[in-house]
């Protein structure tokens, strides 16, 4: 592979192994917070302790979304360096920002949080679980500033020395592209933690074993999960699905599998583009929807691939068709379970239901693959440029940086995140064996040597 | 406006060395001052809520490099590579290290992350140092403004160096004795018992170790960048950087002297402020010097982003400053006094 490719496939690993964790803590802070709140305004010490125990499996992935975060920041210097240098006018901006407006706000308020909770009044330590909820949801605001400039870039100046720098401060963070992935992004993290949720509440109820919390544990996962479930498809998800087929037709096109301009566009539910005949193999379509989902009459013309330039051409072609559908269909899928999952809570059988509960136990890799695959599709969407319309994928990365070397660094982190995989399932295995009611692992142990 | 940016970007790295240190000192000497297990716990709580807010700093002195310097940034970054991703695999096994140490009482569990909590902080202290020195000795940029560095070649500074030579090893020994002590010092000041009394004696060996590498340091860099006296000779009033160095080591020893914990770790923070800062001084303007001829030193005028980014960015970065010391402060009040022995509250 030459040294560009390998640039990519770094940066691809890297980022997709770190969103793994993030998008379920800041998915968790929120429900950590209507946790604490129910706690607070019922007294009732059950959510107290399901607090405690989500607070466990919140800190273990947190570290972990840390310590596989730093080398992202990294990266843009490591890996690419031409892209840092052209482009740190604008999008260093929002980078620093997050460091220094979210992770220090993170950092003070997460140990307050994890440790505090004796220490502190109740206001406080709700406080604390609150800031921590913020600190995380302004940092995903900022990094998704930075990814949305990349996708559409806004609010910058051209310099006579070739960099570029921001013109308006609300302007770019004002970025619509970036209020409609955010949007979007933060519902997704939301669907990841509320499968989590429900998943332990389902396991826990079929093994017959802390059933009062997993009782808890279900409906809180399944009630935020209905709603996060629909608003990731409508609006967010179609609001940005238009927005991409407006200014991204390229991308739009090969997330559908549209070769040709055609007017009632149909939507292919399945196949397999064939790039040499530039046709889709085995394809089950519905005709004129996505016509009609893009500009909301089925008679519209969608661009086709045929009337972009080869060379503008999402370079992945396939991966970016394959994305796509995967994230759509599992989306389709996740509003389908959680409406049925809620429908049966509604009429109070869900918790004897044991189909539905084999069926949310097991769902929970579902929304992460969901997730990345929408990642895919927006980032693979966008080739071949780095920054949409102003710099190729091609001449963003480090000059001096050969191919051996980035192939060095790509292994050593295949290696760091194998450690970092096992570590995480034997830790969450054990949280969750353990259960709610495991007694506090520190004072356990020292009552053990006080014995 | 890139002047200010220069000293800003220079004041949080300085946060970070001063706050990171400590932790990283307290890993560099953890296995030799806490020997049993309420110790190793004791040395642990000591750190445990603010470690990773320390680290941040340098995330957050990277991302305003990136943003006020982003010539300085990609060019540095990419150049050195190979060490800067050895320190991201450091960074990451040192948090892993700390926090999930607690996770298994099983003593071969423990031992394990024990001992990566060391290492990795071991090895980080002399990639630090060894980092700075570095950007102190220089480095062969090209045309382009960028460069490459293997991490050695013939252990000489000169027109073709290596990330190590011998002049950014003594960097290394320099940083890895300097934490040492400045994590020494922290927990005589935080803990009690067997491992203050410790901690106490390994700083007090520590202390003549770093009086002389900082002896051999000073003059070795002007051997190794002769022009890094220029600032000083054109501004002799920064000769009071060198002085500050050795007042603080002087204040350090008074302190250990008089069992007064807090006066001595302020000597070492002062200590590593005043090393930094007088790198800084004898760097400015330039961020990133060249050797040899064919490249020219990446200075503020070179590297500085627009005019109006960094307009903007001083209006947020000091509202976020404001915001960071605030949240210091509070965890720090709050984090006060000796770590107790006994735990009073849910730990995670």
């Amino acid at each position: 592979m030459d040294a560009l490719s390998l640039h990519r496939l770094h940066f691809a690993f890297t980022i997709t192994y770190h969103y793994l964790f993030p998008q379920l803590t800041m998915g968790l802070a929120l429900l950590l917070v209507l946790l604490k709140t129910m706690a607070w305004k019922t007294g009732d010490p059950r959510f107290d302790i399901a607090s405690r125990f989500w607070a466990k499996i919140f800190a273990i992935n947190f570290l972990l979304g840390v310590v596989t975060g730093i080398p992202m920041e990294f990266q843009f210097g490591t890996n690419w360096s031409e892209f840092s240098r052209r482009t740190g006018g604008v999008i260093g901006m929002p980078l620093a920002m997050e460091g220094i407006f979210t992770f220090f706000l993170e950092s003070a308020f997460l140990g307050l949080f994890l440790f505090g909770e004796k220490r502190l009044p109740r206001w406080a330590h709700w406080c604390s679980a609150f800031l921590v909820f913020a600190g995380s949801w302004f940092s995903g605001f900022f990094i998704i500033v930075t990814d949305a400039w990349m996708q559409h870039p806004v609010a910058y100046n051209l310099l006579p020395n070739g960099v570029y720098e921001v013109s308006s401060f609300w302007g770019l963070l004002g970025n619509p592209e970036a209020w409609l992935m955010y949007a979007h992004n933060m519902c997704g993290a939301v669907v990841t933690a509320a499968f989590v949720m429900s998943s332990v509440g389902a396991l826990y109820l079929l093994q017959r074993r802390d059933e009062v919390y997993g009782r808890t544990f279900l409906r809180l996962g399944v009630i935020v999960g209905v709603v996060a479930c629909v608003v990731q498809i409508f609006p967010t998800g179609d609001l940005h699905g238009k927005y991409v087929a407006e200014h991204q037709p390229a991308a739009m096109a090969g997330m559908e599998g549209l070769f040709d301009s055609v007017k009632g566009a149909p939507i292919i539910l399945m196949g397999q583009p064939d790039i040499e005949a530039q046709k889709i193999d085995n394809p089950l379509a519905v005709n004129k929807v996505l016509s009609f989902l893009i500009y909301g009459t089925t008679a519209a013309e969608v661009e086709g691939l045929n009337h972009i330039p080869r060379d503008q051409w999402p370079s992945t072609l396939p991966l970016l068709f394959y994305s796509y559908h995967i994230m759509a269909g599992l989306g389709t899928y996740f509003v389908a379970l959680m409406a049925v999952a809620a429908f049966l809570l509604w009429r109070k059988k869900l918790y004897t239901a044991r189909w539905i509960l084999w069926a949310l136990m097991l769902s929970f890799p579902l929304p992460y693959i969901a997730n990345t695959a929408g990642w895919m599709t927006a980032e693979i969407g966008r080739q071949p440029w780095l920054v949409f319309g102003l710099i190729r994928t091609s001449e963003g990365a480090s000059k001096h940086v050969g191919a051996g070397t980035s192939l060095f660094s790509l292994m050593g982190f295949l290696g760091m995140y194998t450690l970092i995989t096992i570590l995480w399932i034997v830790l969450l295995y054990t949280a969750i064996q353990k259960g709610p009611l495991a007694p506090d692992r520190e004072n356990a142990h020292q009552s053990l040597t006080a014995v | 406006m890139g002047t200010l940016w220069f000293w800003l970007v220079a004041a949080m790295l300085v946060a970070y060395v001063v706050l990171d240190g400590f932790d990283l000192g307290v890993g560099l000497v953890y296995l030799f001052v806490a020997r049993t297990e309420p110790e190793r716990q004791q040395a642990l709580r000591s750190i445990g809520p603010v470690w990773d807010g320390n680290e941040v700093w340098l995330l957050a002195a990277g991302g305003t490099l990136f943003f006020a310097f982003p010539l300085v940034y990609a060019s540095s970054f990419s150049g050195f590579y190979l060490p800067l991703m050895i320190v991201l695999w450091l960074l990451i096994l040192r948090g892993i290290g700390v926090e999930l140490r607690g996770h298994s009482s099983d003593p071969l569990w423990r031992t394990f992350f024990d001992g990566l909590f060391s290492f990795s902080s071991a090895l980080l202290a002399i990639f630090f140092g060894a980092a700075l020195a570095n950007v102190v000795r220089g480095v062969p940029i090209g045309q382009d403004n960028y460069f490459f560095l293997p991490l050695w070649t013939n252990w000489r500074t000169g027109p073709n160096p290596g990330i190590l030579d011998w002049y950014t090893v003594l960097g290394g020994v320099i940083a890895l004795v300097a934490l040492g002590l400045h994590g020494a010092l922290y927990l005589t000041l935080k803990t009690e018992g067997g491992l203050e009394r410790r901690a106490r004696s390994i700083a007090s060996w520590l202390w003549p170790v770093l009086l002389l590498v900082t002896l051999i340091g000073l003059p070795a860099t002007v051997i190794a960048r002769p022009s890094s006296l220029h600032n000083y000779v054109n501004h002799p009033v920064a000769f009071l950087v060198p002085l500050v160095v050795l007042a603080s080591l002087a204040a350090i020893l008074v302190a250990t002297r008089k069992r007064s914990g807090l006066l001595a770790f302020l000597g070492s923070s002062a200590y590593l402020a005043a090393m930094l800062g007088g790198a800084a001084a004898g760097l400015f303007p330039v961020l990133l010097p060249t050797v040899g001829t064919n490249g020219r030193d990446l200075t503020i005028a070179l590297a500085a982003a627009g005019p109006h980014t960094l307009q903007v960015g001083l209006v947020w970065w000091t509202l976020g400053m404001i915001l960071a010391t605030m949240y210091f402060c509070i965890v720090y009040w709050l984090f006060r006094g000796k770590v107790p022995t006994q735990l009073d509250s849910y730990g995670h």
